[in-house]
Protein backbone atom coordinates (compact mmCIF):
# COMPACT_ATOMS: atom_id res chain seq x y z
CA UNK A 1 0.00 0.00 0.00
CA UNK A 2 1.34 3.22 -0.84
CA UNK A 3 -1.65 6.39 0.13
CA UNK A 4 -1.35 9.73 -1.09
CA UNK A 5 0.74 12.39 1.51
CA UNK A 6 -0.39 16.25 1.30
CA UNK A 7 2.56 18.18 2.92
CA UNK A 8 1.44 21.36 4.76
CA UNK A 9 3.68 24.40 5.22
CA UNK A 10 3.25 24.57 8.80
CA UNK A 11 1.53 22.33 11.46
CA UNK A 12 -0.31 24.24 14.14
CA UNK A 13 -2.47 21.24 15.41
CA UNK A 14 -0.74 18.97 18.54
CA UNK A 15 2.14 17.08 17.47
CA UNK A 16 2.64 13.26 18.16
CA UNK A 17 6.24 12.99 20.04
CA UNK A 18 7.04 9.70 18.99
CA UNK A 19 9.02 7.03 21.07
CA UNK A 20 11.24 4.19 21.15
CA UNK A 21 8.16 1.93 19.25
CA UNK A 22 6.01 4.69 17.29
CA UNK A 23 9.07 6.53 16.23
CA UNK A 24 8.59 3.81 13.21
CA UNK A 25 5.11 3.87 12.81
CA UNK A 26 5.49 7.99 12.10
CA UNK A 27 8.07 7.93 9.63
CA UNK A 28 5.89 4.68 7.57
CA UNK A 29 2.75 7.26 7.82
CA UNK A 30 5.46 9.89 5.96
CA UNK A 31 5.74 8.10 3.60
CA UNK A 32 1.74 6.58 2.95
CA UNK A 33 2.59 3.55 4.94
CA UNK A 34 -0.35 2.59 7.34
CA UNK A 35 1.13 -0.14 9.68
CA UNK A 36 -0.25 -1.89 12.73
CA UNK A 37 1.32 -4.71 14.88
CA UNK A 38 0.98 -8.26 14.58
CA UNK A 39 2.25 -10.66 17.36
CA UNK A 40 4.75 -13.83 15.66
CA UNK A 41 4.37 -15.95 18.40
CA UNK A 42 0.01 -15.43 18.74
CA UNK A 43 -0.96 -13.74 15.92
CA UNK A 44 -2.71 -10.95 17.83
CA UNK A 45 -2.93 -7.44 15.66
CA UNK A 46 -3.31 -4.12 17.58
CA UNK A 47 -2.99 -0.50 17.78
CA UNK A 48 -1.77 1.73 19.05
CA UNK A 49 1.95 0.41 18.86
CA UNK A 50 3.29 -0.94 21.98
CA UNK A 51 6.43 -2.76 23.10
CA UNK A 52 4.68 -5.87 23.85
CA UNK A 53 1.37 -7.99 22.29
CA UNK A 54 -1.21 -7.48 24.49
CA UNK A 55 -2.62 -11.10 24.19
CA UNK A 56 0.60 -13.01 25.42
CA UNK A 57 3.35 -10.41 25.88
CA UNK A 58 5.95 -11.37 23.06
CA UNK A 59 7.61 -8.77 21.08
CA UNK A 60 5.04 -7.67 18.30
CA UNK A 61 6.52 -6.88 15.16
CA UNK A 62 4.86 -4.25 11.77
CA UNK A 63 2.42 -5.57 9.54
CA UNK A 64 1.63 -2.92 6.39
CA UNK A 65 -1.95 -2.38 6.16
CA UNK A 66 -4.09 -1.96 2.76
CA UNK A 67 -5.27 1.73 4.18
CA UNK A 68 -9.17 0.38 4.00
CA UNK A 69 -11.81 0.59 6.94
CA UNK A 70 -15.57 1.08 7.99
CA UNK A 71 -16.25 3.54 10.29
CA UNK A 72 -16.76 2.09 13.65
CA UNK A 73 -18.60 4.65 15.16
CA UNK A 74 -18.25 8.78 14.92
CA UNK A 75 -19.13 12.33 15.71
CA UNK A 76 -19.18 15.60 14.70
CA UNK A 77 -17.58 18.13 16.72
CA UNK A 78 -19.44 21.28 16.54
CA UNK A 79 -18.08 23.16 19.97
CA UNK A 80 -14.94 23.04 20.70
CA UNK A 81 -12.90 26.16 22.75
CA UNK A 82 -9.37 26.65 21.38
CA UNK A 83 -7.69 27.58 18.18
CA UNK A 84 -7.22 25.51 15.72
CA UNK A 85 -9.43 23.14 15.86
CA UNK A 86 -12.39 25.40 17.13
CA UNK A 87 -11.48 27.23 12.82
CA UNK A 88 -12.57 23.97 11.72
CA UNK A 89 -16.18 23.33 13.21
CA UNK A 90 -17.81 21.43 12.29
CA UNK A 91 -15.76 18.22 11.86
CA UNK A 92 -16.07 14.07 12.41
CA UNK A 93 -13.56 12.31 14.91
CA UNK A 94 -13.59 8.80 13.98
CA UNK A 95 -13.83 5.18 15.02
CA UNK A 96 -11.93 3.46 11.90
CA UNK A 97 -12.09 -0.34 12.10
CA UNK A 98 -9.49 -1.52 9.84
CA UNK A 99 -9.94 -4.17 7.20
CA UNK A 100 -6.65 -5.83 9.22
CA UNK A 101 -8.80 -6.08 12.58
CA UNK A 102 -7.47 -3.25 15.29
CA UNK A 103 -9.59 -0.18 15.49
CA UNK A 104 -7.80 3.34 15.51
CA UNK A 105 -9.13 6.82 15.97
CA UNK A 106 -9.40 9.26 13.08
CA UNK A 107 -10.79 12.53 11.27
CA UNK A 108 -13.46 12.14 8.68
CA UNK A 109 -12.12 14.83 5.67
CA UNK A 110 -13.54 15.50 2.06
CA UNK A 111 -16.64 14.80 2.97
CA UNK A 112 -19.79 16.34 4.06
CA UNK A 113 -19.78 15.86 7.99
CA UNK A 114 -23.67 14.99 7.96
CA UNK A 115 -23.02 12.15 5.00
CA UNK A 116 -20.66 10.29 7.84
CA UNK A 117 -22.15 7.26 8.89
CA UNK A 118 -21.85 3.66 10.64
CA UNK A 119 -20.80 1.09 8.44
CA UNK A 120 -19.41 3.50 5.74
CA UNK A 121 -15.98 2.51 3.53
CA UNK A 122 -13.18 4.88 3.90
CA UNK A 123 -9.43 5.23 3.00
CA UNK A 124 -6.47 6.17 4.68
CA UNK A 125 -4.82 9.05 3.28
CA UNK A 126 -1.82 11.12 5.34
CA UNK A 127 -0.72 15.01 5.83
CA UNK A 128 3.08 15.02 6.54
CA UNK A 129 3.26 17.14 9.93
CA UNK A 130 7.16 16.69 9.99
CA UNK A 131 9.81 15.09 7.91
CA UNK A 132 9.37 12.10 10.08
CA UNK A 133 5.90 12.07 11.08
CA UNK A 134 2.64 11.67 9.03
CA UNK A 135 -0.68 11.90 10.07
CA UNK A 136 -3.41 9.43 9.03
CA UNK A 137 -6.94 10.99 7.80
CA UNK A 138 -9.79 9.41 6.95
CA UNK A 139 -11.99 9.84 3.47
CA UNK A 140 -14.41 8.42 1.29
CA UNK A 141 -12.38 6.16 -1.06
CA UNK A 142 -11.87 7.50 -4.46
CA UNK B 1 -15.41 -7.25 67.26
CA UNK B 2 -17.98 -6.96 64.55
CA UNK B 3 -15.24 -5.26 61.80
CA UNK B 4 -18.07 -5.07 59.18
CA UNK B 5 -17.91 -1.92 56.96
CA UNK B 6 -19.73 1.26 57.91
CA UNK B 7 -20.11 4.56 56.80
CA UNK B 8 -20.10 7.10 59.30
CA UNK B 9 -19.96 10.53 58.46
CA UNK B 10 -20.51 12.39 55.53
CA UNK B 11 -20.04 16.31 54.24
CA UNK B 12 -20.43 18.68 51.37
CA UNK B 13 -18.53 21.85 50.72
CA UNK B 14 -19.95 24.37 48.70
CA UNK B 15 -21.34 23.61 45.39
CA UNK B 16 -22.03 24.59 42.52
CA UNK B 17 -20.06 27.90 42.22
CA UNK B 18 -17.82 29.05 45.31
CA UNK B 19 -15.33 31.93 43.97
CA UNK B 20 -13.58 32.16 47.59
CA UNK B 21 -12.40 28.28 47.83
CA UNK B 22 -9.83 26.93 46.14
CA UNK B 23 -9.64 22.78 45.81
CA UNK B 24 -7.60 22.61 48.85
CA UNK B 25 -10.35 24.69 50.52
CA UNK B 26 -13.09 22.46 49.64
CA UNK B 27 -11.26 19.00 50.77
CA UNK B 28 -11.21 20.50 54.03
CA UNK B 29 -14.03 21.76 54.55
CA UNK B 30 -16.06 18.68 53.44
CA UNK B 31 -13.81 17.10 56.13
CA UNK B 32 -14.49 19.08 58.74
CA UNK B 33 -18.35 18.63 58.04
CA UNK B 34 -17.76 14.76 57.77
CA UNK B 35 -15.89 14.31 60.42
CA UNK B 36 -18.28 16.73 62.95
CA UNK B 37 -21.41 14.39 61.30
CA UNK B 38 -19.65 11.48 62.48
CA UNK B 39 -19.12 12.53 66.16
CA UNK B 40 -15.53 11.31 66.42
CA UNK B 41 -12.53 13.03 67.28
CA UNK B 42 -10.27 13.71 64.14
CA UNK B 43 -7.37 11.86 65.96
CA UNK B 44 -9.16 8.85 65.61
CA UNK B 45 -8.52 8.82 61.64
CA UNK B 46 -5.86 6.39 60.94
CA UNK B 47 -7.06 6.05 57.17
CA UNK B 48 -6.85 8.44 54.76
CA UNK B 49 -7.97 8.00 50.90
CA UNK B 50 -7.95 11.10 47.98
CA UNK B 51 -7.71 10.45 44.17
CA UNK B 52 -6.35 14.31 44.00
CA UNK B 53 -8.30 16.95 42.45
CA UNK B 54 -9.94 18.03 39.20
CA UNK B 55 -7.55 20.82 39.00
CA UNK B 56 -4.32 18.38 38.14
CA UNK B 57 -2.50 20.66 40.03
CA UNK B 58 -1.28 18.20 42.33
CA UNK B 59 -1.34 20.37 45.56
CA UNK B 60 -3.94 17.63 46.33
CA UNK B 61 -2.55 14.33 46.02
CA UNK B 62 -3.34 11.73 49.11
CA UNK B 63 0.27 12.48 50.17
CA UNK B 64 0.07 16.19 50.22
CA UNK B 65 -3.35 16.55 51.80
CA UNK B 66 -2.70 14.19 54.49
CA UNK B 67 0.03 16.37 55.53
CA UNK B 68 -2.58 19.36 55.18
CA UNK B 69 -5.01 17.62 57.27
CA UNK B 70 -2.11 16.43 59.75
CA UNK B 71 -3.63 13.00 59.13
CA UNK B 72 -1.57 9.95 61.11
CA UNK B 73 -2.30 7.59 59.23
CA UNK B 74 -1.50 3.68 58.30
CA UNK B 75 -3.32 3.13 55.82
CA UNK B 76 -3.05 5.38 52.41
CA UNK B 77 -4.26 5.23 49.20
CA UNK B 78 -4.11 7.57 46.24
CA UNK B 79 -5.90 5.28 43.66
CA UNK B 80 -7.43 7.67 40.66
CA UNK B 81 -9.61 6.30 38.06
CA UNK B 82 -11.41 9.69 36.84
CA UNK B 83 -15.34 10.16 38.53
CA UNK B 84 -15.10 6.55 39.48
CA UNK B 85 -12.48 6.90 41.74
CA UNK B 86 -14.17 6.83 45.36
CA UNK B 87 -16.46 3.62 44.48
CA UNK B 88 -13.18 2.41 43.97
CA UNK B 89 -11.87 3.65 47.72
CA UNK B 90 -15.00 2.15 49.15
CA UNK B 91 -13.53 -1.40 47.42
CA UNK B 92 -10.72 -0.88 48.82
CA UNK B 93 -11.48 0.33 52.34
CA UNK B 94 -13.85 -2.03 52.99
CA UNK B 95 -11.07 -4.78 52.31
CA UNK B 96 -8.64 -2.46 54.83
CA UNK B 97 -11.56 -2.06 57.33
CA UNK B 98 -12.18 -5.65 57.52
CA UNK B 99 -8.60 -6.77 57.61
CA UNK B 100 -7.43 -4.39 60.67
CA UNK B 101 -5.57 -2.01 58.51
CA UNK B 102 -7.16 1.07 59.59
CA UNK B 103 -10.53 1.50 61.84
CA UNK B 104 -11.51 4.63 61.08
CA UNK B 105 -10.85 6.33 57.20
CA UNK B 106 -12.03 9.23 55.76
CA UNK B 107 -12.04 10.55 52.56
CA UNK B 108 -11.80 13.70 50.25
CA UNK B 109 -12.53 15.58 47.20
CA UNK B 110 -12.43 18.76 46.27
CA UNK B 111 -12.37 20.91 42.78
CA UNK B 112 -12.43 24.95 42.24
CA UNK B 113 -12.70 24.11 38.47
CA UNK B 114 -15.73 26.45 37.50
CA UNK B 115 -14.03 29.31 39.63
CA UNK B 116 -10.62 28.22 38.39
CA UNK B 117 -11.16 27.38 34.67
CA UNK B 118 -14.84 28.31 33.50
CA UNK B 119 -16.76 26.41 31.05
CA UNK B 120 -14.96 25.13 28.25
CA UNK B 121 -13.69 21.84 29.81
CA UNK B 122 -15.85 19.60 28.14
CA UNK B 123 -15.33 21.17 24.59
CA UNK B 124 -11.88 21.48 24.29
CA UNK B 125 -9.02 23.67 25.44
CA UNK B 126 -6.71 20.72 26.44
CA UNK B 127 -4.83 20.36 23.37
CA UNK B 128 -2.85 23.56 21.93
CA UNK B 129 -1.06 24.21 18.46
CA UNK B 130 2.23 22.76 18.48
CA UNK B 131 2.05 21.30 21.28
CA UNK B 132 3.95 18.31 21.65
CA UNK B 133 2.26 14.52 23.14
CA UNK B 134 3.74 11.64 24.36
CA UNK B 135 2.08 8.53 25.29
CA UNK B 136 -1.27 6.40 23.78
CA UNK B 137 -2.83 10.34 23.48
CA UNK B 138 0.04 10.81 20.66
CA UNK B 139 -2.54 8.88 18.29
CA UNK B 140 -5.42 10.50 19.23
CA UNK B 141 -4.35 14.53 20.22
CA UNK B 142 -4.08 15.79 16.37
CA UNK B 143 -7.54 15.43 15.77
CA UNK B 144 -9.54 17.86 18.21
CA UNK B 145 -11.71 15.13 19.51
CA UNK B 146 -13.53 16.68 22.88
CA UNK B 147 -14.72 15.22 26.41
CA UNK B 148 -18.25 15.58 24.87
CA UNK B 149 -16.93 13.40 21.42
CA UNK B 150 -15.72 10.64 23.50
CA UNK B 151 -19.51 10.06 25.28
CA UNK B 152 -20.94 10.38 21.95
CA UNK B 153 -19.29 7.95 19.89
CA UNK B 154 -20.67 5.83 22.49
CA UNK B 155 -24.16 6.82 21.97
CA UNK B 156 -23.81 7.39 18.41
CA UNK B 157 -22.90 3.60 18.47
CA UNK B 158 -25.64 2.04 21.02
CA UNK B 159 -28.49 4.22 18.70
CA UNK B 160 -27.01 1.85 15.98
CA UNK B 161 -27.26 -1.31 16.97
CA UNK B 162 -30.11 -0.83 19.63
CA UNK B 163 -32.63 2.12 17.83
CA UNK B 164 -31.92 4.12 21.30
CA UNK B 165 -32.78 7.63 20.40
CA UNK B 166 -32.43 11.34 21.42
CA UNK B 167 -35.79 11.35 22.90
CA UNK B 168 -34.97 8.39 25.24
CA UNK B 169 -31.97 9.66 26.35
CA UNK B 170 -33.38 13.00 27.39
CA UNK B 171 -35.66 11.19 29.61
CA UNK B 172 -33.04 10.63 31.63
CA UNK B 173 -31.90 14.80 31.68
CA UNK B 174 -35.70 15.59 32.23
CA UNK B 175 -35.94 12.99 35.45
CA UNK B 176 -32.85 13.93 36.60
CA UNK B 177 -33.68 18.03 36.90
CA UNK B 178 -36.97 16.89 38.53
CA UNK B 179 -35.09 16.34 41.28
CA UNK B 180 -32.87 19.58 41.02
CA UNK B 181 -36.15 21.19 41.53
CA UNK B 182 -36.21 19.77 44.79
CA UNK B 183 -32.60 20.63 45.59
CA UNK B 184 -31.92 24.19 46.64
CA UNK B 185 -28.46 24.60 46.18
CA UNK B 186 -28.24 22.57 42.54
CA UNK B 187 -27.11 24.77 39.53
CA UNK B 188 -29.79 24.20 37.31
CA UNK B 189 -33.80 24.25 38.32
CA UNK B 190 -35.86 25.47 35.96
CA UNK B 191 -38.42 22.78 34.61
CA UNK B 192 -37.50 21.02 31.54
CA UNK B 193 -38.99 18.89 28.86
CA UNK B 194 -37.87 16.45 26.25
CA UNK B 195 -38.02 18.87 23.30
CA UNK B 196 -35.92 21.09 25.55
CA UNK B 197 -33.24 18.90 25.72
CA UNK B 198 -33.58 17.75 22.08
CA UNK B 199 -33.96 21.68 20.79
CA UNK B 200 -30.69 22.42 22.64
CA UNK B 201 -27.59 23.30 20.52
CA UNK B 202 -25.80 20.10 19.25
CA UNK B 203 -22.00 19.70 21.09
CA UNK B 204 -21.10 16.63 19.44
CA UNK B 205 -23.78 14.34 17.57
CA UNK B 206 -25.96 13.17 19.02
CA UNK B 207 -25.04 14.88 22.41
CA UNK B 208 -26.83 18.32 22.83
CA UNK B 209 -26.37 20.53 25.62
CA UNK B 210 -28.48 19.31 27.96
CA UNK B 211 -27.45 15.96 27.47
CA UNK B 212 -24.28 16.81 29.24
CA UNK B 213 -23.42 17.14 32.70
CA UNK B 214 -23.09 21.05 34.53
CA UNK B 215 -19.73 22.47 35.16
CA UNK B 216 -19.16 23.60 38.54
CA UNK B 217 -17.04 23.82 41.82
CA UNK B 218 -17.57 21.28 44.89
CA UNK B 219 -16.36 19.53 47.60
CA UNK B 220 -17.40 16.19 49.85
CA UNK B 221 -15.91 13.81 52.68
CA UNK B 222 -16.97 10.69 53.50
CA UNK B 223 -15.56 8.29 56.38
CA UNK B 224 -15.47 4.51 56.92
CA UNK B 225 -14.92 2.17 60.07
CA UNK B 226 -16.32 -0.63 61.83
CA UNK B 227 -19.81 -1.85 62.67
CA UNK B 228 -18.23 -1.68 66.35
CA UNK B 229 -17.47 1.37 66.34
CA UNK B 230 -20.48 2.83 64.92
CA UNK B 231 -22.45 1.68 67.49
CA UNK B 232 -22.38 4.80 69.60
CA UNK B 233 -22.19 7.47 67.18
CA UNK B 234 -24.90 9.98 66.40
CA UNK B 235 -26.18 9.24 62.88
CA UNK B 236 -27.66 5.61 61.33
CA UNK B 237 -25.19 3.22 60.12
CA UNK B 238 -24.55 2.88 56.39
CA UNK B 239 -23.62 -0.41 55.99
CA UNK B 240 -20.87 -1.48 52.93
CA UNK B 241 -22.68 -4.65 51.53
CA UNK B 242 -20.05 -5.16 48.10
CA UNK B 243 -17.93 -2.88 46.80
CA UNK B 244 -16.58 -3.90 43.05
CA UNK B 245 -14.56 -1.62 39.95
CA UNK B 246 -13.02 -2.78 36.96
CA UNK B 247 -11.55 -1.25 33.68
CA UNK B 248 -11.84 -2.38 30.03
CA UNK B 249 -9.36 1.07 28.55
CA UNK B 250 -8.06 4.13 29.54
CA UNK B 251 -8.48 6.16 25.96
CA UNK B 252 -11.54 6.06 24.31
CA UNK B 253 -9.38 5.09 20.97
CA UNK B 254 -9.02 2.00 23.52
CA UNK B 255 -12.56 0.83 23.93
CA UNK B 256 -12.91 -2.22 23.10
CA UNK B 257 -17.20 -2.40 22.77
CA UNK B 258 -19.13 1.32 22.57
CA UNK B 259 -22.28 -0.11 24.24
CA UNK B 260 -21.33 -1.46 27.38
CA UNK B 261 -18.38 -0.74 29.76
CA UNK B 262 -16.75 -2.26 32.62
CA UNK B 263 -19.98 -2.35 35.27
CA UNK B 264 -21.10 -5.46 33.41
CA UNK B 265 -17.65 -7.29 34.84
CA UNK B 266 -17.86 -5.07 38.19
CA UNK B 267 -21.32 -5.27 39.42
CA UNK B 268 -21.66 -9.14 39.76
CA UNK B 269 -19.14 -9.08 41.83
CA UNK B 270 -20.75 -6.13 44.09
CA UNK B 271 -23.83 -7.75 43.71
CA UNK B 272 -22.59 -11.31 44.56
CA UNK B 273 -20.95 -9.83 48.15
CA UNK B 274 -24.53 -8.28 49.25
CA UNK B 275 -25.87 -11.11 48.25
CA UNK B 276 -29.34 -9.18 46.81
CA UNK B 277 -31.02 -8.96 43.74
CA UNK B 278 -31.64 -6.12 41.20
CA UNK B 279 -34.92 -5.89 42.51
CA UNK B 280 -33.74 -5.07 46.04
CA UNK B 281 -32.12 -2.35 44.94
CA UNK B 282 -34.49 0.97 46.06
CA UNK B 283 -32.43 3.80 44.09
CA UNK B 284 -29.59 4.20 42.01
CA UNK B 285 -26.87 7.04 41.97
CA UNK B 286 -25.13 6.69 38.48
CA UNK B 287 -22.53 8.44 37.32
CA UNK B 288 -24.66 11.18 34.62
CA UNK B 289 -21.97 13.09 32.99
CA UNK B 290 -24.05 12.64 30.07
CA UNK B 291 -27.28 10.88 29.76
CA UNK B 292 -25.65 8.32 27.68
CA UNK B 293 -23.03 7.60 30.31
CA UNK B 294 -26.79 6.72 32.71
CA UNK B 295 -27.86 4.33 29.92
CA UNK B 296 -24.95 2.54 29.85
CA UNK B 297 -24.55 2.05 33.23
CA UNK B 298 -28.23 0.84 33.70
CA UNK B 299 -27.63 -1.71 30.95
CA UNK B 300 -24.00 -3.15 31.64
CA UNK B 301 -25.26 -3.33 35.55
CA UNK B 302 -27.61 -5.63 34.50
CA UNK B 303 -30.73 -3.37 35.98
CA UNK B 304 -32.26 -4.05 32.04
CA UNK B 305 -30.98 -6.23 28.60
CA UNK B 306 -28.72 -4.48 27.20
CA UNK B 307 -30.67 -2.60 24.14
CA UNK B 308 -33.68 -2.09 26.43
CA UNK B 309 -32.60 0.83 28.20
CA UNK B 310 -34.05 3.20 25.78
CA UNK B 311 -37.86 2.22 25.85
CA UNK B 312 -37.13 1.58 29.87
CA UNK B 313 -36.34 4.87 30.37
CA UNK B 314 -38.99 6.34 28.12
CA UNK B 315 -41.48 4.98 30.65
CA UNK B 316 -40.51 6.62 33.40
CA UNK B 317 -38.47 4.23 35.62
CA UNK B 318 -36.11 6.23 36.78
CA UNK B 319 -38.11 9.33 37.84
CA UNK B 320 -39.01 10.48 41.03
CA UNK B 321 -41.84 7.62 42.15
CA UNK B 322 -40.58 5.42 39.42
CA UNK B 323 -38.87 1.41 40.10
CA UNK B 324 -35.75 3.44 40.62
CA UNK B 325 -35.31 6.50 41.32
CA UNK B 326 -32.09 8.19 39.78
CA UNK B 327 -29.81 10.89 40.87
CA UNK B 328 -32.15 12.30 43.69
CA UNK B 329 -29.44 15.37 44.84
CA UNK B 330 -29.98 16.43 41.00
CA UNK B 331 -26.88 14.68 39.30
CA UNK B 332 -24.21 16.06 37.64
CA UNK B 333 -26.49 16.66 34.79
CA UNK B 334 -27.97 19.17 36.93
CA UNK B 335 -26.88 19.69 40.45
CA UNK B 336 -22.86 19.40 40.83
CA UNK B 337 -20.41 18.11 38.26
CA UNK B 338 -17.15 19.40 39.94
CA UNK B 339 -14.49 17.31 37.50
CA UNK B 340 -15.20 13.44 39.47
CA UNK B 341 -18.34 13.30 41.13
CA UNK B 342 -18.04 9.81 42.73
CA UNK B 343 -17.65 11.05 45.86
CA UNK B 344 -21.29 12.78 45.51
CA UNK B 345 -22.62 9.47 44.56
CA UNK B 346 -21.52 7.83 47.92
CA UNK B 347 -22.56 10.90 49.80
CA UNK B 348 -26.47 11.36 48.20
CA UNK B 349 -26.48 7.29 49.17
CA UNK B 350 -25.33 7.76 52.69
CA UNK B 351 -28.26 10.73 53.03
CA UNK B 352 -30.96 9.08 51.36
CA UNK B 353 -30.19 5.63 53.35
CA UNK B 354 -30.56 7.79 56.72
CA UNK B 355 -33.75 9.00 55.77
CA UNK B 356 -32.52 12.57 55.35
CA UNK B 357 -33.22 12.83 52.03
CA UNK B 358 -36.03 15.71 52.52
CA UNK B 359 -38.62 16.39 49.47
CA UNK B 360 -36.43 14.10 47.33
CA UNK B 361 -36.62 11.19 50.07
CA UNK B 362 -36.86 7.85 48.37
CA UNK B 363 -39.72 6.06 50.89
CA UNK B 364 -38.47 2.72 52.31
CA UNK B 365 -35.41 3.61 51.12
CA UNK B 366 -33.41 0.40 52.51
CA UNK B 367 -30.44 -0.20 49.39
CA UNK B 368 -28.62 1.94 47.42
CA UNK B 369 -26.35 1.70 44.58
CA UNK B 370 -23.96 3.97 43.52
CA UNK B 371 -21.90 3.44 39.71
CA UNK B 372 -19.39 6.42 38.77
CA UNK B 373 -17.71 6.06 35.60
CA UNK B 374 -14.33 7.52 34.86
CA UNK B 375 -12.61 8.29 32.02
CA UNK B 376 -14.56 7.59 28.77
CA UNK B 377 -16.22 4.98 30.29
CA UNK B 378 -13.03 3.11 30.88
CA UNK B 379 -12.97 2.65 34.73
CA UNK B 380 -16.10 1.12 36.23
CA UNK B 381 -16.95 1.38 39.99
CA UNK B 382 -20.01 0.12 41.90
CA UNK B 383 -20.68 0.43 45.45
CA UNK B 384 -23.99 -1.24 46.99
CA UNK B 385 -25.14 0.22 50.61
CA UNK B 386 -27.65 -0.60 52.72
CA UNK B 387 -29.44 0.51 55.81
CA UNK B 388 -29.40 -2.63 57.91
CA UNK B 389 -26.56 -5.06 58.78
CA UNK B 390 -25.40 -7.53 56.53
ZN1 LIG C 1 0.94 -12.45 21.11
Amino acid sequence: MKAEVRTVEEWVKPLPQPDGVSAEYWQAASEGRLLVQQCPKCGNRQFYPRALCTACGADPEWLECSGRGTVHTFTVVRQYGARPFRDELPYVIVMVELDEGPMMLGAVTDCDPDAVHIGMPIEVHFVKAADDLGIPYWRPPR
Amino acid sequence: MDRTPVIIGVGLSEYPVAPDLDGVQHHTLAAQRAIADAGIEKSEIDGYVNAGGGGGMMVDDAVTMAEYLRIDHKYIDGTMTGGSSFEFHVQHLAAAIRDGLCDTALVTYGSDQLSRMGRRLGTGGFQRAGQRVSGPMQHEAAYGNSLVGSYAMHAMRHMHEFGTTSEQLAEIAVGVREYAMLNPKAMYRDPMTVDDVINSRMIADPLHKLDCCAITDGGGAFMITTAERAKDLPQPPVYVLGAAGAQTHWNVSQQVDFTTCAGAKAAPIAFGQAGITHDDVDMLMFYDSFTITCLILLESLGFVKQGEGGPFVAEGNLKFGGKWPLNTDGGGLSSCHPGMRGIFLIIESVRQLRGQGGEAQVPHCEVALAAGSGGWLSCIGVAILGRNHP
